[in-house]
């Protein structure tokens, strides 16, 4: 365990290193901050005086240094658009985000189960049928388009739920809701297909045999032996959703999150705030999925991660 | 996975082999609906000159947000209406395809020729080139993608040419990844021994005798990646990151009507169901050729008919009792 650990610290250690370097080469060696933060307009004065104020002025090597510094020590100076330390920003808007996932990724989890278990009973049924069509549905629409057309009909037609921002509990449905119809169609076709082969087993219909009920099949057998593929769409579901994959609702729905922030960054020519999230981001995912793995190590011994 | 073809690199299946795969693909009728609606939406795109009747950019300031033509006060020159600036919509969501499908397009076809030799040479070669072609794919697959993708944009700036080339960076790995898992069952085989020991060179082996067992699950992975990218793009465009006005997508579109949402729903609501409807057809159809092209799969589905004709038969018997 302690040496799969360290196996694994060191890999993410690496993606750490792997995504520090890349933002580093796209913010300042392909595009350039200077020309990102000030007008057009600004003259050669100006824009020589904030590249001696941002230290874009030095050689590009101590740049890198004090960059890394930087990231080490999660301190990267100032946002331009608010005029306050970056990262006072990013842990402020962290748990908005945060919410959103869990209320979107975890109610898709849940209903996914009950939906994939219930359909996969009866393989071809009504029910089957039904879900599998809303699946594909499901997938096939833009999240955003999802969104605007939630928007539309119980904001302005019902008039039951607010239209965007943040505030009770009212205000968290529609985008948990957008968030989750990709996921929730993802998750339910993978419990379906994988509880159908499970179903089919030889051991399910040993259990039949001896006369076991069909709740204690379902869930007291066949679900723990599907559980760690589950487990690993799940976790990849949260990894998708923290690698800026909640921008789009966020955006829609003007959720003051870290998905919105950014495009808030970008709208407004904040580079230092849009690194700041992008870099702290990688760091949480690869922190996370080092957790998800140590988790799946404990719930089945036989998986090797290399 | 490990699919082989009957059929060798440069023998066409014989023609009434084709016949046969239109008669079953007419007995599942989703994926025949599937595969017509895709083929009108690439023939409006391609001929949308001819097709839209009238042009997308010009703008009517009298004739603005009129609703579609069932509606009160639409009417059948504008038959799904117009946006705030009077255009009109059906013109647009006709155009917007052009965009939306080529971005797709010379995406999966630069992500997809790109993996794809590096899984060839991956799974062929092994060794060290495989750990460190799949080191980086695997290294690539950790970063936050999308976060990634707007870094570079905004760094950049956005553009039709930007945007193929970021999409095809962040998308590559999965056919690198799909092409050497069949590569490392295919270079096992025989013939490919044969080949070897007669002296191939490499690139001989890899192109003639390794990629024709690769086309089928290449086929399957570049539609649904096709999809994807449709959906990726009219994100990416939504956002304001993607294709530039005055140019046209169905994101575009769905982005510029948002903000009359309360007055209009028909500006966004086309736009929008243009994208559902050619991901929904595209997946309807890749779905029936996933199948079909999967000997595995045939046979599960091959066992199914016979069970349902057994069980009607069956029900016939019974009732007629």
């Amino acid at each position: 365990m302690t040496k799969f650990l360290l196996h694994r610290l060191w890999q993410g250690f690496i993606v750490v290193i792997v995504v520090t370097t890349v933002v580093f080469v796209i913010t300042r060696l392909v595009g350039n901050p200077v020309d990102m933060a000030l007008p057009l307009s600004a003259t050669d004065a100006q824009r020589a005086e904030f590249a001696r104020q941002t230290g874009l002025d030095r050689p590009i090597f101590e740049q890198f240094v004090t960059f890394v510094g930087e990231a080490v020590s999660l301190q990267f100076g100032d946002s331009l658009w608010q005029r306050r330390p970056a990262m006072a920003i990013f842990w402020e808007v962290l748990p908005n985000t945060l919410i959103l996932l869990l209320a979107g990724i975890g109610g898709a989890i849940v209903a996914s189960l009950f939906l994939g278990i219930f359909a996969a009973v009866r393989p071809g049924g009504l029910l089957d049928r039904a879900v599998t069509t809303v699946a594909l549905v499901g997938l096939s629409l833009p999240q955003f388009w999802v969104g605007l057309m939630l928007i539309m009909f119980f904001a302005v037609i019902m008039k039951v739920l607010p239209t965007s921002g943040m505030g009770g509990p009212a205000y968290l449905v529609m985008p948990a809701l957008t968030l989750a119809l990709p996921s929730l169609a993802r998750l339910t076709m993978l419990v379906r297909s994988s509880m159908i082969d499970e179903l089919n087993k030889q051991y399910v219909k040993t259990a039949r045999v001896k006369g076991m009920s069909q709740s204690s099949i379902l869930f007291r057998h066949a679900l723990r032996n599907i559980l760690v593929p589950f487990l690993t769409l799940c976790g990849w579901e949260l990894t998708y959703g923290l690698a800026g994959f909640t921008v789009v609702v966020e955006s829609v729905f003007a959720w003051p999150g870290l998905g919105y922030t950014a495009m808030q960054a970008i709208q407004r020519n904040d580079p230092f705030l849009l690194q700041a999230i992008v870099i702290c981001i990688s760091f949480i995912i690869v922190i996370f999925n080092i957790g998800l793995d140590v988790l799946f190590k404990l719930i089945d011994p036989r998986i090797k991660i290399g | 996975m490990a699919a082989i073809s009957v059929y060798g690199a440069d023998t066409a299946p014989p023609k009434g082999r084709r016949w046969e795969l239109l008669a079953e693909l007419w007995q599942d009728k989703a994926a025949t609906a599937g595969l017509v609606a895709v083929l009108v939406v690439v023939l409006a795109s391609i001929f949308a000159p001819l097709v839209a009747p009238h042009d997308p950019a010009a703008q009517d300031i009298i004739a603005r947000m009129d609703p579609p033509f069932w509606m009160e006060g639409g009417s059948t020159t504008h038959l799904l209406g117009t946006d705030h600036l009077g255009r009109d919509i059906l013109s647009r969501v006709i155009y917007g395809g052009r965009a939306s499908l080529l971005i797709a397009a010379a995406v999966v076809l630069v992500a997809g020729g790109f993996g794809t030799m590096l899984g060839l040479l991956a799974g062929y070669r092994g060794g060290r080139t495989d750990s460190v072609i799949m080191r980086i794919v695997d290294a690539q697959v950790a970063l936050p993608g999308l976060l990634l993708i707007l870094l570079v944009i905004s760094a950049v700036g956005p553009g039709i040419t930007t945007l193929i080339i970021v999409l095809a960076i962040a998308n590559w790995m999965i056919y690198a990844r799909v092409v050497r898992s069949v590569v490392l069952g295919v270079r096992e085989m025989e013939y490919i021994e044969a080949a070897e020991i007669l002296g191939c060179k490499p690139g001989r082996i890899m192109f003639l005798h390794i990629l024709p067992n690769l086309i089928s699950p290449l086929m399957t992975l570049a539609i649904l990646e096709f999809t994807n990218i449709i959906l990726a793009e009219a994100a990416l465009s939504f956002l304001g990151l993607g294709v530039q006005p005055p140019a046209t997508s169905w994101g575009l579109d769905v982005a510029s009507g948002k903000n009359y949402i309360f007055v209009a729903w028909w500006v966004v609501a086309f736009p929008g169901l243009a994208i559902a409807i050619t991901v929904l057809s595209i997946s309807l159809f890749a779905n029936w050729l996933r199948v079909t092209t999967d000997p595995q799969e045939r046979e599960k589905r091959f066992a199914r008919g016979q069970a349902g004709a057994l069980r009607r038969a069956a029900e016939a018997k019974r009732s007629a009792a």
